[in-house]
Formats: C-alpha cells, sequence, structure tokens
C-alpha cells in the first residue's frame, strides 16, 4: 500500500465519522438477523449488493456466487492467475486482509470500500468471533463469520448464499460441491482400512514442514480417507526431521512448493522414501486459485478429485479436463480453453507419470 | 576457575575424548532403528567406498541423514562459541553475544527475502548469508566513518541500530507475506532447525566457518593482549585497529555461516564462552579451545534431544534454553557459591 495523500486522508475521515454515525442508527433499518457459525447475531441489510471479504477463502466464496458483489480482493492477482478469470473481476482492486495472521487492510480502507457487509470464512474460534465484534462495532457494518473447514463447503455455500440473498445460485453450487464430496466418500468407503495409501504432505524448500492431524492442512487427506503420516500427533503446522520420513516411509507425497518438487529427485536421502522410489510425488497446481491446502476455501473441491485420482488410481478415473472446465465454469464463471486447462494439467507434478 | 591452569592440555584432550563418545551415542539415537553398529559399518563402507551391504535406506539414513546433521551440529556449535567467545574478547564485555553487530538480523533479512522470492534452498542460504555480510559490512564502515573516541562503543552502538534496522526489514517481510504459504515458512525458518541439513548443505558452510574460527585459533594470544586497554595494547606493539577488524571478519564469516545453514540459534554463542570462562579462567588463549569442544558438544546433545524426543521436531532456539539454563546455573553455583 502506498502513502496515503492528505486529502485522500481527510476522505476517509470523513467517511469514517459517517459511518460511525450510521452505525449506531443502522440496527433499527436491519431487515433480517441471522446467526452466523460463531452463534453471533447479525442484523443484515434488507439488500446485500456490496461485500468485502475479510480474507481469501471467503472472496474465492462471494466470487464464486455473486461476483458482481465483491469489492475486492485480499491481494492483486498475478498476470497468470488472471488469465483464468473475467478481466472485470480480476481487476477489481486490492483491499488487504482484514482477519487471520497479520491485517492488511486498515478500518478505513473497508469503511472507504463502502460495504454493506462484511464476510469471512475459517475459524470461528473465539479470537475471530471477538475480532469480528470489534470490527462490526467499530464500523458499524454487519459481519458474518462461516466455519470454513472442508466437509462442509455445501453449507458453507448455502449459507453464504442466503447472506448475499442468491439462494438459487447457493443451492446449484451447494448440490454440485456435495455431489462431488459424496461422490469420492461413498467409493473410498468401500477400500479397507489397511489398503488406503499413506501420504505426507511437504510443505517449505525442504519439504520438511507437514500438517499435523486434525490441522486445517491436511483436510483433503483426511476427507479422502487416506492415511497421513504425520497425523498420530495433533496440531497445526510442524517441522519434521528427513530421518523421521525416511522411518515413516510414505507412498505418496504431495506438496506445493515447486522447489521442493524439483530437488526431490535429485536428493539420494529422498530417495531411499517409497513415495520418490515409485515416482509417486505430486505437485498441486495452483491458478486461479490453490488445489490443495491453501487458500482454505471452496476451491479445494477441484482438488480433491485430483487427490482422489491421484490417492486411488484403481477406484477413479476422472476426466480431469472434464472436471476443470466445469468446476472452473460454474466456480470462476468461466469456462477455460482447452489449451489452458491441458497446459495446465501438463505441468510437472500434477498427473501421474 | 574449576580447572587447574597447569594441566589445561590435559583437560583439553579429555573434553575432545568426552565428545567423540557423544557423537558415538548421537549416531547410534535416531527414530529410524538403526544401531551403533550398523552406523559404524555404514560410515566406514563409505569411507572406503566398499559396499555395506545394508538396506539402501539405512545407509541413507546414516550418511546423508544422521551423520551431515550431527556434523552440522558440531560445527555450528563451535562456530557460535568462538564467534561468541572472540567478541567477548574483543569488547571487553560478558554480555556481548554473535549477533551484536547485527549478523544474525542481516541473515534473517536476506533469508527472509529469498523465501519471499520463493528461491530454492540453496539460494536462501546464500541470501541469508550474504544478508549477514552485508549487515556487519555496514556497521563497520558507519563505526569506521563515525569514529568517536571509543570506537568500540561506537560499533556496539551502530551494531545495535543498524541490526534493528534489519529487523524491522523481517518484520516488513514477514507483513507482506502470504499467511498461509510464506508466513510459516519465514517463522520456521527463523526458528531454526538442523532438520534438513544435506552433505551439501554441510560442505558448503564449513568453508566460512573453518575459515572464521582457524584465524581465530592462530591469533588467540593476540587477542588476549587486546582485554589489555587501548594503550597498553599498542604499547605492546599490537596493530590494535587491524586485530580488531580481523576478529569482527573472522566471526561474522563463523556467524552467517552458521545461520545459513541452521537458523538462528540464540543462547548459544552467549552463554557457552561464560561456562568455559568460569571452568579455565578468563584468558582467551585458553577460553577459544574449550569454548569450541563444550559448544559442539552442547549443541550436538541439543540436537540429538531435538529429533528424537518426538516425532516432530523440537526447534533448536528452545531445546538450547530448556537444556542450557540449568546447567549453567549448576556451573555458576559450582564456581561462585561458597567463594562469596
Amino acid at each position: 500500500m502506498g502513502i496515503m495523500r492528505p486529502s485522500m486522508f481527510a476522505s476517509r475521515l470523513a467517511w469514517l465519522a459517517l459511518a460511525l454515525a450510521c452505525g449506531f442508527a443502522a440496527p433499527a433499518l436491519a431487515a433480517r438477523t441471522f446467526v452466523d457459525d460463531a452463534g453471533r447475531k447479525v442484523e443484515l441489510p434488507d439488500r446485500v449488493e456490496r461485500v468485502f471479504a475479510a480474507g481469501p477463502p471467503a472472496s474465492v466464496l462471494v466470487f464464486a456466487l455473486a461476483p458482481g458483489k465483491l469489492l475486492g480482493w485480499t491481494r492483486a492477482f498475478h498476470e497468470d492467475e488472471a488469465q483464468w478469470i473475467a478481466r472485470k473481476y480480476a481487476d477489481l482492486p486490492e483491499l488487504g486482509r482484514l482477519t487471520g495472521r497479520g491485517n492488511t487492510a486498515s478500518v478505513e480502507t473497508v469503511l472507504e470500500a463502502k460495504p454493506d457487509l462484511i464476510v469471512d470464512v475459517g475459524s470461528t474460534s473465539r479470537t475471530f468471533a471477538s475480532l469480528a465484534d470489534r470490527v462490526e462495532a467499530q464500523t458499524g457494518i454487519p459481519y458474518v463469520l462461516l466455519d470454513g473447514h472442508l466437509d462442509t463447503t455445501p453449507a458453507q455455500i448455502e449459507k453464504m448464499a442466503a447472506v448475499l440473498g442468491v439462494a438459487e445460485r447457493g443451492r446449484e453450487l451447494a448440490g454440485y460441491s456435495e455431489r462431488i464430496i459424496d461422490n469420492l466418500r461413498a467409493k473410498i468407503a468401500t477400500v479397507p482400512r489397511d489398503e488406503r495409501p499413506t501420504v505426507y504432505y511437504a510443505r517449505g524448500p525442504q519439504g520438511l514442514v507437514t500438517g499435523l492431524g486434525g490441522s486445517i492442512n491436511v483436510e483433503m487427506i483426511e476427507l479422502l480417507g487416506a492415511v497421513n503420516v504425520a497425523g498420530a500427533t495433533r496440531g497445526g503446522l510442524a517441522n519434521v526431521g528427513l530421518e523421521q520420513v525416511v522411518l515413516w516411509d510414505p507412498q505418496v507425497i504431495v506438496t506445493n512448493d515447486p522447489n521442493f518438487y524439483r530437488e526431490v529427485w535429485t536428493l539420494p536421502a529422498w530417495n531411499s522414501v517409497a513415495a520418490v522410489r515409485t515416482k509417486r510425488v505430486y505437485l498441486s497446481p495452483h491458478l486461479p486459485f490453490g488445489w490443495f491446502d491453501y487458500p482454505p476455501g471452496a476451491n479445494r473441491l477441484i482438488g480433491l478429485e485430483w487427490l482422489a485420482g491421484i490417492l486411488y488410481p484403481r477406484l477413479f478415473h476422472f476426466d480431469l479436463r472434464r472436471e476443470v472446465a466445469e468446476f472452473y465454469r460454474r466456480f470462476y464463471h468461466r469456462e477455460p480453453t482447452a489449451a489452458q486447462v491441458a497446459r495446465l494439467l501438463a505441468e510437472p507434478g500434477v498427473a501421474p507419470p | 576457575m574449576i580447572l587447574a591452569r597447569q594441566r589445561f592440555g590435559l583437560w583439553l584432550v579429555a573434553a575432545c575424548a568426552a565428545l567423540a563418545l557423544l557423537v558415538l551415542w548421537s549416531l547410534g539415537a535416531g527414530p529410524f532403528p538403526v544401531g551403533l553398529a550398523d552406523v559404524l559399518r555404514s560410515l566406514w563402507s563409505s569411507l572406503t567406498h566398499a559396499p555395506s551391504r545394508l538396506p539402501a535406506n539405512v545407509d541413507a539414513v546414516v550418511l546423508q541423514v544422521r551423520a551431515p546433521r550431527i556434523g552440522a551440529a558440531l560445527a555450528v556449535g563451535a562456530a557460535l562459541s568462538g564467534a561468541g567467545a572472540a567478541y567477548q574478547s574483543l569488547f571487553k564485555n560478558p554480555l556481548v553475544s554473535p549477533d551484536i553487530l547485527g549478523v544474525t538480523a542481516g541473515c534473517a533479512l536476506g533469508a527472509g527475502v529469498a523465501v519471499l522470492l520463493s528461491l530454492p534452498i540453496g539460494a536462501i542460504q546464500a541470501l541469508a548469508f550474504a544478508g549477514g555480510l552485508l549487515a556487519v559490512g555496514l556497521v563497520v564502515l558507519i563505526g569506521s566513518w563515525v569514529g568517536g573516541r571509543d570506537p568500540l562503543l561506537t560499533l556496539v552502538l551502530t551494531g545495535i541500530v543498524v541490526g534493528s534496522l534489519f529487523g524491522a526489514g523481517i518484520a516488513l517481510v514477514k507483513y507482506v507475506a502470504d499467511p498461509y504459504n510464506e508466513l510459516p515458512a519465514i517463522t520456521f525458518w527463523l526458528l531454526g532447525s538442523f532438520s534438513g541439513v544435506l552433505p551439501a548443505d554441510l560442505a558448503s558452510a564449513l568453508v566460512p566457518l573453518v575459515a572464521g574460527l582457524v584465524p581465530l585459533a592462530l591469533l588467540r594470544w593476540r587477542i588476549d593482549a587486546l582485554s589489555l586497554s587501548e594503550d597498553e595494547a599498542r604499547s605492546l606493539g599490537l596493530p590494535v585497529g587491524v586485530l580488531r577488524l580481523a576478529v569482527i571478519v573472522c566471526a561474522t564469516l563463523s556467524t552467517a555461516g552458521s545461520v545459513a545453514l541452521a537458523g538462528t540459534i540464540g543462547w548459544v554463542g552467549l552463554v557457552i564462552p561464560h561456562a568455559a570462562r568460569l571452568l579455565a579462567g578468563a584468558a582467551f588463549a585458553r577460553v577459544l579451545p574449550l569454548s569450541v569442544v563444550l559448544g559442539a558438544a552442547f549443541m550436538l546433545v541439543v540436537d540429538t534431544i531435538c529429533r528424537t524426543a518426538f516425532s516432530i521436531e523440537v526447534p533448536p532456539g528452545v531445546a538450547t534454553a530448556f537444556v542450557g539454563t540449568p546447567v549453567f546455573i549448576a556451573l555458576l553455583a559450582l564456581s561462585f557459591r561458597g567463594s562469596a
């Protein structure tokens, strides 16, 4: 963010004052009450036309449901990402993050965008609930906090759609998401426990940071019924030793670090791991939003089908070109060209060798 | 002083022997079930280029993971303690640690920028090393430009200011980093770890570590004389300015090399030289070799705990404090209680 010009600062101050004044008056005008996933009662305005998404998962969801209502992104798109969505949406301003680790959006930025509503999708812990309360009190703008777990994605979509006033669209996307998840779960349920693959999630340039059991980072592995080798310890992200990885001897390694993916084949120590020996190391696609781990939003649904095909090659035979085209058309409002999809799927580490 | 002066050489040999035993213990310890005998067979066959007839993953664990990691812990412990001892003599101040001139902050900023640019691990290490040299280079340049009656005080003050400037740079890098990916990567790097050390990493880090420690060892008698007042040192014919610069360059090479290899590990460079001084008296010529051996042993013990205590790694910065504090308090008590 650049340095604010004085006139801009003054105008932001004016907005702040105005919004504070309105904020105290607003509840009387509120048309409906919504109880969000943190149990907070939020008074929603009659019509929601301008929405500020507080973090990346929320932006993905608002964009999927009602792109015309999204005020901006948490960060500007890179050129390779922007090619996947319509220019007018890719060019929306960069407004910053409001929650999570490190705010980059100031309350004034939020007010200047004149939202009817602020939405966030992710943790509904008391920390985030109180943060939402504070922002709501400070700005007078209703703030809805939705649970962001992967398995609740269909419910998230429907709730967000209800909040945004696009219930019809919500039913369509929620139904589609539910079909994806149900289909995967039903087929995987037939696989006996001891035939499920062991998976190691390699993060960071050395591939030695991983997601422990129950962490948001490995939700996809757990939803797909595979065994996260680091899952015995519960927690978030942790550093592990290479010797421990050799001992775990995972059958599949998933990473989203291209540097690690390049180097893993050249390092003798990694070469003694089953996944490397059998060439089952995969690098997740990331355009326009990541397929694995982050951002932890509905964008991971297409990644689920990709990963399911990798983990259970005999069970799933998705035509990924078709699946990607459909998912991107439904969620990102533009069907990618066949060449685009082919290029995405031909990137190193995406498809089984 | 606990160790008798006349028998210092003997004590040092004993310490080295103890260190060798620790290395054997560490070689045999680890989550992967491979005993000391197989470890030694694997090492021997790699030295003689003969086939070890061990399973491939045993050879990989020993030669690619455990041995380089133990080597790195020894080297980093030795380098940080040696650099700390040299700085404490140079600045005549027991509170000085190797990062007093901002080298750690410089390394951290270099690494943070590299992570932000999504560079591979080799480039992260190189930028970290360069960042450390840059920070100290700036401090020395500014210090010599400012001058002043007490050049050491000027250096320390400049070091603190430049260090905090680089610290602000790290904060900025973390602020603009992606919170899902880059920020955790930077945080984990700053926490430090030996878990990813590969033979090639160790080989390239050994160059600056050795280049820093060897001159310090060769200059140990002259550095001893630096602890005299400046006039006294000059009257002995010592080129004080040149000597100071040499110490700074050596300590910076060692510390920057260590941080580039294993991230920021505090405590060792500050406390191990004190332990050496408590044991062997203040003379740098004795403090340096003892610090190096003690530092190597201490870091090795700490890192062995880091990699064996749980299935996930304990950050060495955490383990150093937990292991080191009681040991150091015991040492303090042994030296001072009753003598007052």
